[in-house]
């Protein structure tokens, strides 16, 4: 086989094509996953039917979906109703083929980067653009579908992601201004240089990206797109079958690249804890691959454990949050990233120091703080609630 | 054919394609997406060019512009109720040999300043452009050299252009208040 064949046509298909199953696969899985551990939470069992501890529940759930009858509104325009999932779905895959999951590696004698996408010098600023692109699956979705829920869904989706992209934009910003590059694979060498994961001085910085995150990919407490006590479905309300799906899969395909992104920005990517710490050598007998997914596992389990944890926004609230708080920290966290970078290289690892100090300061005064006494009154009036 | 080439010419259609869309639809929807495609394309033409910086810019910043246009018409535009009457009708005909004599000059100036370029550069080689000199320090990738220039050699047009932003952006703020006291 040529060269050029090899290279520019047949590793790159496997690439992408390996990127859309891993994907797919870990939609499906993570969905079962999630319903065990909010089973946990709730203190019930989740389901527990479908194969070992019910692993096969998803696969089941698939095959239902697929098979289900697929409606579209009669008065719905019928083109973009098609087009909306797939909006939605590509840039989730197309940003995951921009995050490096590893250093170059040699299967079948073709030494290649773990790598989707080429590693551009714009790799950064790319993932970006190319994740604007999928609010318009969910405004078109909304729209198209010709009908009063889905468009109240879609517009609000609409001033939550444009709302939200700012904060986001900012805490990515001091990220590069931390490894002085917007490639993925430089900002991941930045951090093995500097010896520290930008996560320490970079705080506030992780903080914001991950709370737009879980804002941007219509999450709780932020999924008020989908509210279904207010819209029903919101903007997927008018679909059905596999094209449901395809939301379902772009939601968890969306959760999977943001945490891929944080991770690469501000845990190192591939890289173990400590990658400048000779002593830590032996923990890479784990390959690089592993505390990459292993990494954005954990961001996974994060969602969900939000999920559990935080009832949902009001949406005033939401807009409140955005442009009231988080957008005047970020900016204020730039400054200071600044100024660090500035200082020079033991800048970041001071600032990161003062930052981890104060959030141990914070979670000592939270621990020491005696525990309200619950008064009669307020469990008798839990009690009437939960019995009526 | 060259790879590159017929890659070329698969954006320069898609762009094309687009932009004959946003004029002909008459759904406002149907051509803010066909605006976003041809803008879309456009990036890919940068990419080809190796101006990677551009590229994303392009789509961040318009893929943007054009979601605004698109609440606009959603929240603003009655679009379900399509215009029946064939409304500016009279000026169709002057519109079309108005059009007509612009692409024709502009077409002209275009063909003519290819003509000459390809005669005098030879292929731009990407590598050299994307590496740039700045008084003698070599600067790596188009990022780092827009950089240089917006921040260096065009300092005073950029900041008059964003104090001319921020004062569009403090306008509307206030015109949009006036509105909703009114509604109060």
């Amino acid at each position: 086989m040529s060269d050029t064949l090899l290279h520019y046509v047949l590793i790159p298909f496997v690439k992408g094509l390996v990127t859309v199953l891993l994907l797919a696969l870990a939609a499906g899985v993570l969905t079962w996953i999630e319903r065990r551990l909010l089973g946990r939470f709730q203190i019930r069992k989740g389901p527990n039917r479908v194969g070992p501890q019910g692993f096969f529940q998803w696969i089941a759930d698939v095959v239902k979906l697929v098979f289900k009858e697929d409606v579209v509104p009669s008065r719905a325009e019928k083109a973009l109703h098609l087009l909306g999932p797939l909006l939605l779905f590509v840039p989730a895959v197309v940003v995951l083929g921009l995050v490096p999951w590893g250093p170059e590696v040699t299967l079948f004698g073709v030494t290649t980067p773990l790598h989707a996408a080429a590693d551009l010098n714009v790799g950064l600023l790319l993932i970006l653009a190319v994740s604007t692109i999928g609010v318009y699956g969910i405004i078109l979705s909304g729209w198209a579908s010709n009908s009063k829920y889905p468009l109240l869904g879609g517009l609000r989706s609409a001033a939550q992601l444009i709302s939200y992209e700012v904060p986001m934009g900012l805490a990515v910003v001091a990220a590069i201004l931390m490894s002085n590059s917007l490639s993925m694979v430089e900002i991941i060498e930045a951090q093995r240089r500097a010896g520290v994961w930008f996560v320490f001085p970079g705080l506030v910085a992780f903080f914001l990206y991950f709370v737009s995150g879980v804002a941007e990919t219509n999450r709780t407490p932020f999924d008020l797109p989908e509210a279904e006590s207010e819209l029903v479905g919101g903007f997927h309300t008018e679909y059905s079958g596999f094209r449901w799906a395809v939301f379902f899969m772009s939601e968890y395909g969306n959760m999977i690249s943001i945490s891929a992104v944080a991770t690469t920005l501000f845990f190192g990517g591939w890289l173990r804890p400590f990658p400048n710490v000779a002593w830590l050598s032996f923990l890479d007998v784990v390959p690089a691959f592993f505390w990459f997914t292993g990494k954005v596992f954990l961001f996974l389990i994060a969602y969900i454990w939000f999920r559990a944890t935080f009832p949902r926004y009001r949406f005033d609230q939401l807009m409140a949050l955005g442009w009231k708080s988080l957008i005047p920290i970020s900016l204020v966290n730039l400054a200071l990233v600044a100024i660090a970078v500035l200082w020079g290289a033991a800048g970041l690892k001071v600032l990161g120091a003062i930052l981890v100090l104060l959030v141990a300061a914070g979670l000592f005064a939270v621990w020491r703080r005696p525990a309200r006494p619950r008064t009669s009154t307020t469990m008798a009036s839990a009690n009437v609630e939960v019995r009526a | 054919m060259e790879p590159a080439l017929f890659f070329f010419w698969a954006f320069a259609a898609v762009t094309v394609v687009g932009a004959v869309g946003v004029v002909v639809m008459r759904q406002p929807i149907h051509s803010a997406l066909f605006l976003l495609m041809s803008f879309l394309g456009v990036a890919c033409l940068y990419v080809q060019a190796s101006a990677e910086l551009v590229a994303a810019v392009q789509v961040l910043v318009y893929a943007g512009g054009i979601m605004i246009l698109f609440l606009y018409t959603i929240m603003l535009v009655n679009v379900r109720r399509q215009r029946t009457e064939r409304y500016l009708h009279p000026q169709a005909i002057p519109a079309l040999g108005f059009g007509f004599l612009f692409l024709v000059v502009v077409g002209g100036v275009v063909v003519n300043e290819a003509r000459s370029l390809a005669a005098k550069v030879p292929a731009a080689d990407p590598k050299a452009l994307a590496t740039t000199v700045v008084d003698g320090v070599t600067v790596l990738g188009n990022t780092q050299a827009v950089g240089w220039m917006l921040y260096r050699d065009y300092f005073l047009p950029f900041e008059i252009a964003s104090v001319f932003l921020l004062v569009a952006m403090i306008g509307a703020v206030v015109l949009g208040k006036r509105t909703m006291e009114r509604f109060d």
